[in-house]
């Protein structure tokens, strides 16, 4: 049976190309980027060239960018950094990814004042709700451009530039994070249009390696480490580049920049609309999220009368991969705090699937999944009490 | 998926699934809200106090399925006495186990066993046996 992948926004399949471009930092190449010998001098070149194409790509300056090992260390780094000393407001949204959410309740625990904002029914935040809860102390905003879960994108360019405004009237300046790994594949990634201090991306979402990420940091920013140890990343982020990483990462970035970009993400959004349509035929199947403002390769469907897990495994066993916002498949005994931080009645967000498309995908594997869909979908509801 | 063999087997091809026209006992257990609900019916053989058939419809994780399948598997035939002798372990046993954070699922499905026998043993105006030991 042909294996369908449909969760890339958990991770990605390396691209070739990236894989290639890997292979001579982990065996020709493979000195310590600190050293001073030519071993040393060979991988510096390669982590200063990638440093120089994310750096295009998000059109700042080279020494403004922080490799970590990925969006949750980036995440951590950042809130952490920022709220060292455990005082003044942390403004942040209910839908977070757990690695920003997490980081801020710890916080909140340690003293720190924090607004978790909750984003309206769509999925979408209203930035005035943002702009509202703005304090004498605020520090830091920190607003996720696009919603793991349901794909929604949210305005920070709008947010970045209101911030900016306020910041010229203040003492205590606002600093402005966007946690943009899901977004960085789809949409406009330059820091000059979207007015943040801060803003996180990660490589295993881009069809680059696992265990390397990046934050684009403001010059002249101050940020407390949460690691200590060697001068790289100027201290922020000390210890041994990992060159081979990196190297995919400048790779898989530049392919974001390549012509046949704008082609692919088409194609993706061609085949999101598809399933989309055909899924809504379905009985008692909705669309989470807004149908505008979201990724061109989310789709978040709701169920009525199924949980999301045996869904998730009749189609794992039938060849396909997706993801659920259910509690069963989490391990944990609350549904999505995504679904429900938007309103999602918890018997509802059980229901859910998730299904994020690829470079990858095609048109075929879109029809086979709903077929099989329609069928899973049947079955189950055939097995439940509720008809 | 940590699943067995075994689990995915029932969760595929459950056994005795469905609804019994004129049951003596219908039990349902869990809540929408956590996301399992279980349900199953009973026809009992009054001169023997057996369980003549058994079914359950259960929407649910695969884990739930699985249990309701093999709870309704090993409880039919059994007399109502014998019925309610059966326990989680039993249900992890015949399911060649269950993650950790799934074996709330085989509680729930002796929860609706045991539900469904219960009721039918309090329930007035029929002619049963009622030398039964209901403790479990």
């Amino acid at each position: 049976m042909k294996r369908i992948y449909f969760d890339n926004a958990a991770t990605t399949k390396i691209d070739e190309s990236v894989m290639k471009a890997m292979i001579p930092y982990f065996n020709l190449e493979f000195g310590n980027a600190s050293s001073i010998h030519e071993f040393g001098q060979k991988a510096e070149a390669g982590v200063l060239n990638a440093k120089y194409i994310i750096s295009k790509f998000l059109n700042c300056k080279p020494n403004e960018i922080i490799f970590t090992s990925g969006a949750t260390e980036s995440n951590n780094t950042i809130l952490q950094g920022v709220f060292s000393d455990f005082k003044g407001h942390l403004i942040t949204t209910m839908f977070e990814h757990p690695c920003v959410l997490e980081t801020a309740k710890y916080l909140l625990r340690r003293g720190v004042d924090v607004t978790f904002i909750a984003p309206e029914k769509n999925g979408v935040i209203d930035p005035q709700k943002i702009f509202r809860a703005i304090k004498e102390d605020t520090r830091l905003v920190s607003i996720m451009y696009a919603n793991n879960e349901v794909g929604t994108v949210s305005n920070i360019a709008h947010i970045g530039k209101k911030i900016e405004e306020l910041n010229q009237k203040r003492i205590n300046k606002i600093l402005f994070h966007t946690d943009a790994v899901q977004a960085c594949y789809f949409r406009d990634m330059d820091v000059k249009k979207l007015r943040t201090d801060f803003v996180s991306i990660s490589s295993h979402k881009i069809y680059g390696p696992k265990g390397i990420g990046a934050f684009f940091m403001r010059e002249h920013t101050k940020l407390s480490p949460l690691m200590y140890g060697g001068h790289q990343e100027y201290g922020i982020r000390p210890g041994t580049y990992n060159v081979p990483a990196i190297i995919g990462f400048g790779k898989a970035i530049q392919l974001i920049s390549s012509k046949n970009h704008k082609k692919t993400i088409e194609k993706m959004k061609k085949i999101r609309d598809f399933i989309i349509k055909e899924s809504l035929k379905i009985k008692g199947v909705f669309l989470n999220g807004d149908r505008e403002q979201r990724l061109e390769n989310n789709i978040n469907l709701l169920f009525e009368n199924i949980e999301g897990e045996s869904l998730l495994l009749k189609l794992d066993l039938e060849g396909i991969a997706c993801s659920t916002g259910s509690a069963c498949a989490s391990g944990s005994l609350s549904a999505s705090h995504v679904l429900l931080s938007m309103g999602i009645k918890p018997e509802n967000a059980h229901g859910s699937l998730r299904i994020s498309l690829g470079k990858y995908n095609t048109m075929e594997e879109a029809e086979r999944f709903i077929i099989t869909l329609k069928k899973s979908v049947g079955q189950l509801r055939e097995f439940s009490p509720f008809k | 998926m940590l699943y067995s063999k075994i689990v995915l087997d029932h969760f595929q091809n459950p056994r005795n699934q469905g609804k019994i026209a004129n049951p003596d006992a219908i039990s349902q257990v869990g809540n929408p809200v956590c996301g399992d609900i279980m349900k199953i019916y009973l026809k009992i053989n009054k001169k023997n106090n057996k369980i003549e058939d058994i079914k359950f419809e259960t929407l649910g994780c695969g884990a739930a399925i699985a249990c309701s399948s093999v709870v309704t598997q090993a409880a039919k035939g059994k007399t109502l006495t014998n019925a309610l002798k059966l326990d989680k372990n039993i249900i992890l046993k015949k399911l060649g186990g269950l993650p950790a954070q799934k074996v709330h699922c085989s509680m729930l499905s002796i929860e609706a066993l045991h539900k469904a026998i219960n009721d039918y043993l309090k329930k007035p105006n029929e002619k049963k046996n009622r030398k039964i030991n209901t403790k479990n």
